[in-house]
């Protein structure tokens, strides 16, 4: 029931959006020769157009989109490209080379590890996107709340946002993982969420207190917009664009801090299939058998790579301040 | 300035209350350290209910706390898994780790810095898409998988550096450690410096140096630097913690026996008070370089001084 | 080397009769992701020795980047000078190598620029910075610097300049500020002193007093002045002569008095115009109408034709030169007789 409250004016938004410009340029026609009405309206579309302009010219964003899409693709269906299964190992195999079927060789248990590289994807892809995704909506909910309310809301919360910036996360990753003994990819993101929202929270707090002194949205107030008209069609749009840069930079290291937690045997468990894991494994053999170590670990470095150079295309992109 | 100092540290409190709570909770709360003693087997009722009343597990979680944080500030730590107390363990953990963390944070400051600092001055340029790229690169590649691969060539293949780390932890075999550790946040710290040093060099005030006819030189470190570096003297304050954190990926790849060993060995034994204990003092140690970044900084930046 | 021994070894007596400082034919161009924007297309001007020239215009006239020029500081790339010479005492300043322009600034040339909190470095205190001209150039102890400091600070009649010198800037006044610019241009005594829009940012009061400051310093000395604004009010009482820019050229230069009695531009006229007069009061204020030209695409002709009462078809396809329109006087006007018969 409060969902449908809330999405009305959200859907109507676009509608008023357009009628306004449409409004304010034929009330500005004739008064004004066609030229001045020009760069304003360019000035109203200028921070998403321009982004989106910006990226699109940059090989950077389609390299790492590109690889992010295959990537989730492997994630949802790891079939497509790798026949066998991850969990299906034969000791007699331990630690050989590549065979032919078998182009990354197998690790100490027998299993082919082309296999389980292809299906490591989808622990690390989907811990690093709903942490991301949790991180995201709790942290500009609350920092945006505290942001915009102000008084002891801002206050109780800026407290607390400090008591969780106290722990360093791998420290709490470590406490918390090895208390709760989970193991799962649920466990590990709600980990994540609970330790990683305070960052997001301080952006959208700052943000939205930014967005608030802004002359244009005064003007609103003064003119009565209701406060959900506000946070909606003013506030919202200026405070997106830094998390939006933040939270796709914090992907990568989600899913970096997933394998490292992996790593050290608290993140996720066998028999769950993660780079982490299968890194941690052959860390000890690394003298023996060196290529157990390298393509699951030279997988988790791409796939990180490739989700901070979306968020630095996309930070370049909508922060224009550096152009 | 002193009242600076002060009311810093009263906003201290809470966050150190909060924090060591939360760190109490999680591993008093959520794990029954009765059960971990005995393992597998399921322990003997009424012995149980013994060692709840011993270790004071029989009183509410507040209480529980309490009780806890005063024997922490009368210097009573608890014992370890081992029997040994716990301060003992500290004794000799926290001179190794701190050795490494100074070694990862010098680098880290000298490497980054320096790094940012050339690709802020060369925007656009070679040197700039290098830096860029080698920080990217770094940044990409989880720490312990960098600390495998220099293990191996520098340590194993190539004989460069020592792939263990001898027995009280001398400062040259801990500068491969180090160079690890500071790995990640060096990165960080090179691309924060490149942006605040890009920003800073179109500030008016560095148009006027240069109208004033400074030399280069002069422009850069005394009108430049000075005011880039304070986001950047921000970030390396907080990432204190986050060095000493690291060290348990780092202690483990290269068999360290400093804080990170000690208190993964308690968290594999589940013991309480070694995870509590250490966990306590570095939070301790996180909040006291917060501080005195903060102090730092009103050194750095006059505004904040006199505000 | 050779460029500083003849900079420091042709004093002023060789050239005399040359003016201090010369501009010819400068062009300047900025590189930008949308084209190349032409700010300064081929500026004429000169000031001698004791002179104040005001040079005027709108926003993007490029009257700043011509300074920016004068002083060496204009960020290339994406800037680039493709034509020109400024000459000071005679010698062409585009080339001479960097460290010899160097030295020129500050001691020969300094400049005051507009935003004295923001062109003030926020964290080192105002006698240090003041100090770090006599360190650099001339040498001083940190000491010695300090006391020239607090001399400079009673010259432009900073009030406790003592107890003060160790304040930071963000702790005086808007009018203190630019003070400190101003005594910071003055430190070596410099032949040539080019301000940027001193009093824009400043309230009207203190505004008066900041023009009054500069303008008697500079009575006391022989030392040239450029004075860069978009206020025809200000330069009245200070100036020598006026160039009028419109979208990088000189539209309209004269000496200041005759300028006010009969302009030769047409734009100079609608700028005149729009200055508030007592005397007109009730009257509707006039405004040039129109905005200033987008610098990546200037209008063919003259490049103030779409704004012009006056605009004919030649206006429209050719540049008008810069016509001699009496001694000292020139307007880049087709019909400049007309505008002064008017």
């Amino acid at each position: 029931m409060p969902e449908t409250t809330e999405t009305t004016p959200a859907a109507t938004t676009p509608a008023t959006t357009a009628a306004d410009t449409a409004a304010t340029a034929t009330a500005a026609g004739p008064v004004t020769p066609a030229g001045t009405a020009t760069p304003e309206r360019e000035k109203a579309r200028s921070l998403w157009s321009d982004a989106w302009h910006d990226l699109s010219r940059k090989p950077m964003f389609y390299v790492s989109g590109l690889l992010i899409l295959f990537l989730v693709v492997i994630a949802i269906w790891p079939g497509a490209i790798a026949s066998g299964n991850p969990l299906a190992c034969d000791l007699s195999k331990s630690q050989m080379g590549p065979t032919s079927g078998h182009p990354f060789g197998f690790d100490t248990q027998g299993c082919d590890v082309y296999t389980r590289t292809v299906y490591g994807a989808r622990a690390s892809v989907s811990v690093g996107i709903f942490s991301t995704v949790g991180v995201a909506v709790l942290g500009s909910l609350l920092g945006g709340l505290a942001g915009f309310f102000g008084g002891w809301w801002d206050a109780v919360l800026s407290r607390i946002s400090d008591i969780f910036f106290g722990i360093p996360i791998l420290l709490g990753g470590v406490v918390f993982l090895s208390v709760v003994k989970g193991g799962t990819v649920t466990t590990v993101s709600a980990f994540m969420i609970l330790l990683g929202w305070p960052q997001i929270a301080r952006i959208a707090r700052g943000a939205v207190i930014t967005a608030k002194q802004q002359d244009y949205v005064q003007a609103a107030k003064a003119l009565g917009a209701s406060n959900t008209r506000m946070l909606l069609r003013h506030i919202a749009p200026n405070a997106l664009a830094p998390i939006i840069v933040v939270a796709t930079i914090a992907l990568g290291t989600y899913i970096s801090l997933e394998a490292t937690l992996s790593f050290l045997g608290v993140g996720l468990k066998p028999p769950a299939v993660s780079w982490g894991i299968d890194i941690s494994q052959a860390s000890d053999q690394i003298r023996n058998a060196p290529h157990m170590l390298l393509w699951p670990a030279g997988a988790l470095s791409i796939t990180v790579l490739a989700f901070i150079m979306l968020g630095d295309a996309v930070r370049d992109a909508l922060d224009p301040k550096l152009r | 300035m002193g009242r600076y100092v002060i009311r810093r540290l009263l906003q201290m409190v809470p966050v150190f209350i909060g924090t060591t709570f939360l760190i109490f909770v999680m591993v008093y709360a959520l794990g029954d350290p009765v059960a971990a003693m005995f393992g597998d087997r399921a322990p003997d009722p009424a012995t149980a209910a013994q060692i709840r009343h011993a270790m004071y597990l029989d009183h509410s979680l507040p209480a529980q706390y309490v009780h806890y944080m005063k024997q922490i500030f009368t210097g009573n730590f608890g014992t370890a898994a081992t029997g040994q107390p716990v301060t003992e363990l500290m004794g000799s953990a926290f001179p190794v780790t701190i050795r490494l963390t100074l070694v990862a944070f010098a680098i880290e400051a000298v490497a980054g810095i320096g790094l940012g600092l050339l690709a802020g001055m060369r925007r656009g340029r070679f040197a700039d898409t290098g830096v860029l790229a080698f920080t990217l690169l770094v940044v990409a590649v989880p720490t312990f998988v960098t600390g495998y691969v220099l293990q191996y060539f520098l340590g194993v293949k190539w004989h460069v550096a020592n792939p263990a780390v001898a027995e009280g932890a001398p400062i040259g075999d801990l500068i491969l450690p180090g160079l690890v550790l500071a790995a990640v946040s060096l990165a960080y710290v090179a691309r924060l410096t490149r942006t605040s040093v890009a920003e800073n060099a179109r500030a008016d005030y560095v148009r006027t140096a240069v109208a004033k006819g400074l030399p280069k030189r002069r422009v850069v470190t005394v009108h430049l630097l000075r005011n880039s570096l304070i986001p950047v003297v921000t970030f390396l304050g907080t990432d204190i913690g986050g060095l000493m954190a690291g060290a348990v990926v780092t202690e483990r790849i290269f068999n360290i026996h400093g804080v990170g060993y000690q208190l993964y060995q308690g968290i594999l034994r589940q013991n309480p008070p070694t995870v509590v204990g250490f966990v306590t003092i570095l939070v301790i140690i996180f909040l006291a370089a917060n501080l005195l970044v903060d102090l730092l900084y009103a050194v750095l930046d006059p505004r904040i001084r006199y505000a | 080397m050779t460029a500083t021994d003849t900079m420091a070894g042709a004093p002023a007596p060789a050239t005399a009769t040359a003016p201090l400082l010369e501009v010819r034919d400068l062009h300047v161009e900025f590189h930008t992701r949308d084209g190349v924007a032409r700010a300064v297309n081929g500026v004429n001007y000169s000031v001698n020795a004791g002179e104040t020239l005001a040079v005027l215009g709108e926003s993007g006239s490029g009257k700043s980047v011509t300074a920016q020029a004068i002083m060496g500081i204009l960020d290339m790339p994406p800037g680039r000078i493709p034509q020109g010479e400024i000459l000071f005492q005679g010698q062409d300043m585009l080339k001479m190598s960097a460290e010899a322009r160097r030295k020129i600034r500050g001691r020969k040339i300094a400049m005051i620029f507009q935003d004295a909190l923001s062109s003030l470095n926020p964290v080192l205190s105002v006698g240090y910075q003041l100090g770090e001209m006599f360190r650099v150039h001339q040498g001083l102890s940190r000491k010695a610097a300090k006391a020239r400091s607090i001399e400079l600070m009673d010259r432009v009649r900073i009030p406790g300049a003592r107890a003060r010198v160790n304040d930071y800037p963000h702790q005086f006044s808007g009018g203190m500020r630019q003070r400190i610019m101003i005594a910071m241009a003055l430190a070596l005594e410099p032949d040539l002193i080019i301000a940027d829009e001193p009093t824009t940012a400043l309230d009207v009061t203190v505004q008066a007093q900041v023009m009054d400051l500069l303008a008697e310093l500079q009575r006391e000395s022989t030392m040239g002045l450029i004075l860069i604004t978009h206020d025809l009010g200000v330069v009245a009482d200070v100036a020598d002569k006026i160039a009028v820019m419109y979208a990088g050229r000189i539209v309209e230069n004269a000496p200041v008095h005759e300028i006010y009695r009969q302009p030769a531009h047409p734009y100079t006229k609608g700028l005149l115009q729009s200055i508030p007069r007592v005397d007109r009061k009730g009257q509707e204020l006039y405004a040039i109408k129109g905005l200033p030209p987008n610098l990546l695409h200037v209008p063919a002709g003259c490049a103030f034709n779409p704004r012009c009462p006056m605009a004919q078809d030649v206006c429209r396809t050719d540049v008008p030169p810069l016509h001699t329109v009496g001694a000292g006087r020139g307007s880049a006007c087709h019909f400049w007789k007309e505008t002064l018969g008017d």
